[in-house]
């Protein structure tokens, strides 16, 4: 390879592609497992109730499974015949299958067993008597939460939402087993990378984006890292 | 103003069955460590689904478990002050002490800030974090934030158990002008025998789980059955005077009770303060005539009205009728049959000025802010 000659800092608009694409498809993951990460972050954490394990193991599952089995699955139940990805398509027209929304779904699920982790640890750290306090202060479940455990977890959630972020961006396995790897519509930053390893030629494009995740990554570590530090600077935890 | 509790439930081998009933003022539930106190206080602020039982305040039905009835902690409006205070570490002072105000219906938003603030000598930590206040000054915080969220009740779960005794002695005068001030009626728990008698209107004395006695502060702490459920050691006699006299050659106060005149160290309060003077009972001597040539200051002359004679063990507690205040001394059972007390022999009591202590004594009982603080200071 002639490592003099290589652009190192021009990316073709179809790699362009594949950065914006894999940022699109990380972030949505994110942002929409979030809510649902906490409510069952929060019910592992604090609730009590039947099936509590079985929904445990459920969530973890991603983590353990080979990603090949996930995206299989996925193509079962999310394909547009699949029992839940047919309902979707029939009735609100939403499409997984072949489509980035797919890839979307695919790096939500292996990222959101960190996602959920990350929180319940950190609402198990919480002092729960200082949510009874709030309690005899007039404020309901709901408003506790907001204004008590919500503040108190900041950091866990922005743990949680970098892990979750980076598996995203990583995620390769349970991606192409499920929507393939169709430039411009599922292509992300790995399967592109996979892709150029594959053609005589393409050591350069892989370098490329090889460095581009490097960057994104530490970015993403030193802003969660920056943001935790001002969540414990203002509860005086030094 | 009412508060009407009665109660069971069971927590593993131990069962609170507790049924009372309160006025106003600050109410002191009293006993030992583990006798149920804490259960059934969270039980009033719904912290606790009891198994059986009613609870209301006020008229208002808290608690029916027979017809159902379970108000949420958060409805119940009843400020807890809790032994460890509980501030909300993410808010400043000032976001702590709104904090249940905010949650208050206007017409519940009795307390201001500036007034709390004033009554608590908060004034200067508003703008700090939990995180850097002193356990004095977290404990006075949490009673300000409990008052300003207009509570209809106020439990107090040993508020003073984790401090020390200089900081004890801080945060009491702020619960005496808080008795005193705020129309808010108090239910106190405490298994300290000091605090209770300088500070309660009413005991209700907790054991086992139940109501060993209730009544007010004298009638149960005078009683010498009770001794053995509360604190023996500390136990003694609670005394209403007035200040007299000062006396600054000797640096000595003087005050005066039904019992006669009593004698010591200067206090700062202004003459004709009513005062609740505490009389340990181990610092009590009896002597069958009046003595001579003894430096002790205070002798009054009484009559023996009861003896615990049920015990076989060396010590035995005496009362004293002093015309009208009752007096406890604590004597060994060598010295009872020495000197041959019987019930109905006259009798004077002997105690030195100097164990009279300062911090024995409970502030103006109706209280004005400015002398309150004076009576305490020290």
């Amino acid at each position: 390879m002639d490592w003099m000659n290589l652009d190192w800092m021009t990316l073709s608009p179809e790699e362009w592609t594949a950065v914006r694409l894999s940022l699109k498809v990380a972030t949505v993951a994110t942002l929409i497992s979030l809510p649902l990460g906490i409510g069952i972050a929060l019910a592992l954490a604090r609730g009590r109730f039947w099936g509590q394990s079985l929904l445990n193991g459920i969530v973890l599952l991603p983590l353990i499974l080979p990603p090949v089995v996930t995206g299989y699955i996925l193509l079962i139940l999310f394909g547009r015949h699949g029992p839940i990805g047919g309902f979707l398509a029939r009735h609100l027209g939403i499409v997984f299958s072949f489509r980035w929304t797919g890839a979307a779904l695919a790096c939500g699920v292996m990222g959101f067993p960190l996602l959920v982790r990350a929180i319940r640890l950190s609402i198990e750290a919480v002092d729960a008597r200082l949510e009874e306090a709030a309690g005899t202060l007039g404020a309901n479940r709901a408003w506790v939460f907001a204004t008590v455990t919500l503040p108190l977890i900041v950091p866990g959630v922005l743990t949680g939402m970098i892990l979750c972020f980076a598996k995203a961006m990583g995620e390769f396995g349970a991606t192409i087993t499920f929507v393939s790897n169709i430039p411009g519509e599922t292509q992300t930053l790995p399967s592109a990378i996979y892709t150029f390893t594959q053609v005589p030629g393409g050591d350069a494009g892989a370098l490329r984006l090889t460095l581009v995740s490097i960057a994104i990554s530490m970015l993403a570590l030193f802003a969660s890292e920056l943001m935790a530090r001002s969540a414990n600077r203002r509860l005086d935890i030094e | 103003m009412t508060l009407s509790i009665d109660i069971r439930h069971r927590l593993g081998s131990f069962e609170v069955d507790a049924k009372f009933a309160t006025g106003g003022g600050l109410v002191a539930l009293f006993g030992r460590s583990g006798s149920g106190k804490t259960s059934i206080v969270n039980i009033i602020a719904g912290l606790i689904r009891p198994d059986h039982g009613r609870v209301t305040n006020d008229d208002v039905v808290l608690l029916d478990t027979a017809r159902g009835i379970f108000v949420p902690r958060h409805r119940r409006r009843i400020g807890y002050v809790f032994q460890e205070g509980r501030l909300f570490p993410h808010l400043t002072v000032r976001q702590n002490l709104l904090y249940g105000r905010f949650f208050a219906p206007q017409q519940e938003r009795r307390e201001e800030l500036d007034r709390v603030v004033d009554l608590l000598g908060i004034g200067g930590l508003l703008d700090r974090r939990p995180g850097r206040l002193s356990g004095g000054e977290k404990q006075r915080v949490a009673i300000g934030r409990a008052l300003l969220a207009g509570p209809r009740l106020l439990l107090m779960d040993e508020p003073l158990a984790s401090l020390d005794e200089a900081l004890k002695g801080e945060i009491l005068p702020y619960i005496e002008r808080l008795r005193d001030q705020s129309r808010v009626p108090i239910v106190y728990v405490s298994h300290s025998l000091a605090e209770v008698a300088r500070l309660a209107s009413t005991v209700v004395l907790v054991a086992g789980g139940k109501v060993a006695a209730q009544g007010s502060t004298a009638e149960v702490l005078h009683r010498l059955d009770l001794f053995a459920l509360t604190d023996r050691t500390e136990a003694g006699a609670i005394i209403e005077a007035i200040v007299e006299r000062h006396d600054a050659a000797f640096g000595l106060t003087e005050l005066r009770s039904r019992a006669g005149l009593w004698r010591l160290p200067r206090l700062d309060s202004p003459i004709g303060t009513r005062l609740r003077l505490r009389v340990r009972a181990r610092d009590v001597m009896l002597a069958k005539s009046p003595p001579a040539d003894l430096s002790a200051l205070n002798i009054v002359p009484g009559v023996v009205a009861d003896m615990d004679c049920g015990t076989i063990g060396p010590i035995v507690e005496i009362k004293l009728d002093c015309n009208g205040d009752v007096l406890i001394a604590r004597l060994t059972r060598f010295s009872v049959e020495r000197l041959g007390l019987v019930p109905g022999q006259q009798i004077h009591a002997l105690v030195k000025s100097v164990a009279l202590d300062r911090r024995d004594l409970s502030g103006p009982i109706q209280a004005t802010a400015g002398a309150d603080a004076e009576a305490n200071a020290g």
